[in-house]
């Protein structure tokens, strides 16, 4: 019914009317538009719609050089959210932090996978949270942590931020999916 | 309400995964969530009695199951196998625990909104 419903503006023009009601043959406009209201209000009702948006959060745990399981998570993303689904959240966890490291730098001839993050997170608005117990443990301090520390760095790299595991709680709560990988 | 299940297979103390694995578990059951343990594999032994891990240098990990119980986590598991094929029983734990056959191990995984496997 969606699919019809979509094209149908270019619905052909049928002689003679197929919905002679009343008095005589409905004008072509007055038969489109009755045509219009039933595909509208079957759409309404349609039982299974052609597809169905899922909201993911997703767990990453493997840091980039540990293993692909973080490689697999950006391109599980990046498929899902190209079919129109919505990523609500994706919280990196012990070693996933390693990922949100804006000094990494790898050669040039390989993956920048922060930075790829980064990106996919300016383009799609994601929100990507590392945790804050994880990431203190093995250095990643953003500004304010660090000052607080007595210490001057801020190695978040862009587009993620730092928080706790209530975050992950919440994504878990409202998504209707839940994925970890590694 | 969902309910969660963590599914632990490895042995304390490879790395520091036990502690950030058990912090999420405290945290999960302080949103008031319905929390179970299954132990799989090695992580049997996390609840062993008469661990000595400080004479390593190490952090006492079982000793962190038993505040479980201060935020209603009753419900551990333990796979009969894993057991039986490391030399232990139910009897050896410091807290109760029931044992789980491999074969019933995924219809009870199902029952669950939630499985976190680590």
């Amino acid at each position: 019914m969606r699919g019809i419903l979509g094209i149908f503006p270019f619905i052909p023009p049928l002689h003679p009317s197929p919905l002679p009601l009343g008095e005589g043959a409905l004008t072509l406009r007055q038969s489109k538009l009755f045509l219009a209201f039933v595909f509208f209000v079957g759409n309404l009702f349609h039982p299974t719609p052609l597809i169905k948006i899922m909201k993911f959060a997703i767990q990453v745990n493997t840091s980039p050089y540990q293993s692909n399981a973080g490689l697999t998570a950006y391109r599980f993303i990046s498929a899902a959210l190209a079919e129109g689904h919505e990523i609500f959240r994706v919280f990196f966890y012990h070693e996933g932090i390693y990922h949100a490291f804006n000094y990494a730098t790898p050669p040039d001839d390989e993956n920048h996978q922060v930075r790829q993050w980064s990106e996919l997170a300016r383009r799609h608005k994601l929100d990507l949270v590392v945790c804050i117990s994880a990431a203190q443990r093995r250095g990643l301090l953003h500004n304010d942590e660090a000052q607080r520390q007595g210490k001057q760095d801020n190695d978040l790299a862009e587009g993620f931020r730092i928080s706790g595991l209530g975050q992950l709680l919440e994504a878990t709560l409202v998504a209707d999916r839940f994925i970890v990988f590694g | 309400m969902k309910t969660y299940l963590f599914v632990m297979r490895k042995p304390a103390h490879s790395g520091l995964f036990l502690q950030e694995s058990l912090d999420l578990i405290f945290t999960t059951a302080a949103f008031d969530q319905s929390v179970s343990l299954l132990l799989l594999d090695d992580a049997v032994f996390h609840l062993k009695k008469q661990q000595n891990p400080e004479t390593a240098c190490m952090k006492d990990t079982a000793a962190l199951f038993k505040a479980l119980a201060m935020y209603d986590v009753n419900d551990i598991h333990a796979e009969t196998e894993s057991l039986a094929e490391r030399g232990i029983t139910t009897e050896d734990m410091i807290l109760p625990v029931q044992a789980l056959p491999r074969a019933e191990v995924n219809a009870f995984m199902s029952q669950f909104d939630i499985v976190w496997a680590n």
